[in-house]
């Protein structure tokens, strides 16, 4: 008997349907690098390319590369997290992290390993492809579609449909700039006006018959500009979702900004010809895709149901069955009801969407043993969602997570805020506003604040630049990053924003004033005590920022200009002699200066 | 048996080394802590602490060690750890300084043996000791003074092999990162032999360079990475054993990368 003959099969693994990777790209990838790096590429045309194959420049480097891996509709297998752990330890830093648009990125890969980890990719099926770059990025959908109580039918297939349908696609291979699809399952889950094409899913009554559709937003987006996107029309039918589709991208990619880098997302187009005007356009522009197809073209959408059943443990029997410390509080911040009787969506908590290595590796496991569907899906605020999982294994599933470090609570509250990774990599970035974030959620969780229901629905997100990677205008509370200077001395600052919002009042942050770093903490907990004073009975922080943003606010707060007089005090910066360490960003023990380097988002 | 196809085998494969330990023509070293020895090992392994043997690695003593574990030149050695191959490595590379040709490392953790559910007993065999001689190949080793005239030389590549962000925060001037993790494949110590080729050939470690490897302080990890090098066709290398702790300690100049606060990245 030989070795082969003795190795076991692995367990059952739900493995995805479709195969996003093409292996020869690896290879293409490796010899372009040669060629790059014997000169017989320009940097120009190197960088394109590199960008198309989703590779992002790194911090002050051009040694190094981020690989932004693509989860289209958010979903990722436990194969496929298995791979990831293993090539963010061969070619990462032993962390990967989950980012905004439901990619999972790989930080400080040495440029000629790129192709090793595509290689890595292929095999499970997975691609960075056209994850940066004027291409068609990630296609997102809410990862609660499917088992949202609120939505009128899962919209998950038409997201895999179009991500299908415009990967690799001529049309979407040289845009003026980045494009973006969102799918949500209702108003209150999904992104959808602060995007280019933001899709909400409905069922309407045609001729005595339910007709599925969307309602489409265009148009919208964060940035250095933001804007809400607009609808469409009232309703579009779900066989003119693809033409919709095409016309929108063939009306910006005709008539989108080329020259000018820093105005040339859709959203310009459409806020410098005005709304009325693009719209005509898009639904003349689709008539004509209407008419002049060949063959009718139209999504290849699977609509098999997933096979949702319960995991078998066999391992179940042994140990008590004592409930760990901390559950409740886990089971009240983390988890939502499904509209599936008996079954629950658990979101893990992150740290700004960083896990490391061997978790992914626990959580690839964790995922074959409680989700029903066998899969997960990664969200939008930096995190991933195990869905199905039946209410009876709850409290073996947070044990579960307890071991692995991936329990603590909060995932669905103010006090789990975005940050983008600033300083970490980014050559945009002013400030370490990946650290911050984690600073904020230490410390929130410390206090307790995951508990408080008044704080629930609120959101703390932050950017280190005015780029908006990290979405501080739909935040409540808001911050991106910049430098502040006392004579000759520098410190990390932030503008902060409130009342920043995605859902069915989506609306941008008014801006209320510069945050020194060191200051950010005691202005949020200062924020909340003057809310807790003011606020109404079923007032959230939410709503009553709402309210005083608006002018709304009949308490002894009328407006934001009321809460800057008492926040003032606290944002005057110390000299250097009285406070050295209000000088240093978080995470570094060196002076504050700012750096940056050139963009790659308008490459 | 011919020295060049000797030379070429890095690893042995489960099978071979199971039939070797049939013919009783192995010396098969375990480099576990002894208490893990004494639990359960490969059948008729002897064991050898790495901890034991750099207590004390000068090649008198070393020279002891092996006489007393019955190896004498002619003796092929097989060492196997549960640490993916590094303490091994360290140990192999070791007798292959002191002179030994016929040394190779198991292709596998014990972990991995012992999941495939292969023989494995308790016994501590009785050995007789025998005669090794003493022929040291410099060749094979790198010493600080030697590594700081030759790491400006063009036709030298110095990797590190720690992780990346002990690199990105200090390494010795001009060497390229390697981490010791990229050279196993799933439940192998190291990748097949032409996807080795293919990752290094990519950094452009290739041809006739010679190749210097250091980790953080006893040449483990970067021993692992002496013998990937040797797997992939490459047989000029040299092991920095003292590293870079010795590095440091001897103040010699070193390199970080500027301007980012790539720590707060990580998830630790």
């Amino acid at each position: 008997m030989t070795v082969s003959d003795l190795k076991q099969s692995s367990p059952d693994s739900v493995k995805s349907k479709i195969n996003w990777g093409r292996i020869e790209e690896a290879d293409n990838f490796a010899k372009t690098v040669k060629m790059f790096r014997q000169g017989k590429y320009d940097e120009d045309s190197f960088r394109r390319f590199r960008l198309q194959h989703g590779a992002y420049g790194t911090r002050m480097t051009g040694d190094y590369a981020m690989v932004r891996i693509k989860l289209p509709a958010g979903e990722v297998y436990p194969d496929q997290i298995e791979k990831i752990s293993q090539l963010s330890e061969q070619y990462s830093i032993g962390s990967a992290h989950f980012s905004t648009r439901e990619n999972i990125q790989l930080h400080w890969v040495i440029l000629e390993d790129v192709s090793e980890i595509f290689r890595g990719l292929a095999e499970v099926g997975l691609t960075s492809r056209e994850a940066c770059g004027n291409s068609v990025r990630n296609v997102m959908c809410s990862p609660l579609s499917g088992v949202c109580p609120d939505e009128e039918f899962d919209s998950t297939p038409y997201a895999l449909a179009t991500a299908r349908f415009f990967l690799r696609n001529p049309m979407a291979q040289n845009l003026p700039r980045k494009f973006k699809f969102n799918f949500t399952c209702c108003e209150k889950h999904g992104m959808v006006r602060m995007v280019d094409v933001g899709l909400i899913p409905q069922i309407r009554d045609v001729d005595g018959s339910p007709q599925k559709g969307f309602k489409i937003f265009l148009g919208g987006g964060l940035g250095n500009k933001s804007y809400v996107g607009h609808q469409l029309e009232d309703f579009t039918p779900e066989e003119d979702l693809l033409y919709t589709s095409i016309a929108v991208v063939r009306i910006f990619d005709r008539l989108g900004d080329r020259k000018n880098l820093a105005r040339n997302r859709m959203r310009y187009l459409v806020n410098d010809m005005g709304w009325e005007n693009f719209q005509n356009l898009v639904l003349k522009e689709r008539a004509i895709v209407r008419a002049t197809q060949s063959v009718i073209t139209q999504l290849d959408v699977d609509h098999t149901p997933n096979v949702i059943k319960r995991p078998i443990r066999i391992s179940d029997e042994s140990g008590s069955d004592s409930t760990p410390d901390g559950y409740a509080r886990w089971l009240k911040t983390n988890t939502v009801k499904q509209t599936q009787a008996d079954y629950r969506s658990v979101f893990l908590t992150l740290e700004a969407g960083d896990i490391t290595s061997s978790q992914l590796s626990a959580l690839a496991d964790i995922i074959r043993n409680f989700s029903s569907e066998g899969k997960a899906r990664s969200g939008f605020s930096q995190n991933i969602a195990l869905r199905y999982v039946h209410e009876d294994d709850l409290p073996k599933l947070y044990s579960k997570l307890l071991e692995a470090g991936l329990a603590k609570s909060g995932a669905l509250t103010m006090t789990a805020p975005i940050g983008c990774s600033g300083t970490t990599s980014c050559n945009l970035a002013l400030t370490n506003s990946h650290r911050l974030a984690k600073e904020i959620q230490r410390k929130f969780l410390e206090l307790k604040l995951d508990e408080d229901d008044d704080l629930s629905d609120s959101s703390i997100k932050i950017s280190g630049c005015p780029n908006s990677c990290g979405q501080h205008g739909i935040a409540t509370i808001g911050f991106f990053g910049g430098g502040g200077r006392v004579g000759k001395d520098m410190y990390a600052n932030y503008q902060m924003s409130l009342g920043g919002r995605s859902d069915g009042d989506t609306m941008l942050g008014q801006t209320i004033q510069r945050v020194p770093a060191k200051r950010v903490i005691p202005v949020i907990l200062k924020i909340i005590e003057i809310f807790k004073e003011n606020k109404k009975p079923d007032d959230t922080l939410k709503s009553w920022i709402h309210r005083v943003v608006n002018g709304n606010e009949d308490s002894q707060i009328k407006s934001i200009a009321d809460i800057k007089k008492i926040l003032e005090p606290l944002v005057v910066p110390p000299t250097i002699e009285e406070d050295p360490d209000f000088y240093l960003d978080y995470g570094s023990d060196t002076s504050y200066h700012t750096k940056t380097g050139k963009g790659e988002c308008a490459a | 048996m011919c020295c060049l196809t000797e030379s070429d085998k890095i690893t042995t494969d489960v099978d071979s080394l199971r039939s070797e330990i049939r013919d009783k023509s192995v010396r098969v070293i375990d480099v576990r802590r002894e208490a893990d020895y004494k639990q359960d090992h490969i059948p008729t392994s002897v064991n050898l602490p790495l901890a034991n043997l750099l207590s004390d690695d000068s090649p008198e003593r070393v020279l002891k060690l092996v006489n007393s574990m019955g190896i004498d030149d002619e003796t092929p050695v097989v060492v196997y750890d549960d640490t993916f191959g590094a303490l091994a490595s360290r140990v192999a590379w070791t007798l292959e300084y002191l002179g030994h040709s016929d040394v190779t490392l198991l292709e596998s953790t014990y972990g991995h043996w012992k999941s495939l559910g292969l023989e494995n007993d308790s016994t501590v065999p009785e050995i007789q000791a025998k005669e090794h001689s003493l022929k040291l190949q410099p060749d094979i080793l790198a010493t600080s003074d030697y590594l700081e005239t030759a790491k400006s030389r063009d036709d030298v590549i110095l990797i590190d092999n720690r992780e990346r962000l002990n690199f990105l925060e200090q390494h010795i001037p001009g060497a390229i990162s390697l981490p010791y993790r990229t050279l196993a494949s799933n439940d192998k110590i190291l990748r097949p032999k032409e996807d080795m080729k293919r990752l290094l050939d990519n950094r452009g470690v290739t041809g006739n360079s010679e190749i210097i490897t250091y980790c953080g302080s006893v040449g483990t990890l970067s021993g692992l990475a002496y013998y990937a090098l040797k797997s992939a066709g490459l047989p000029n290398a040299k092991l920095y054993v003292r590293s870079f702790k010795e590095w440091k300690n001897l103040q010699k100049p070193t390199e970080k990368q500027e301007d980012a606060s790539y720590w707060d990245l990580s998830a630790e």
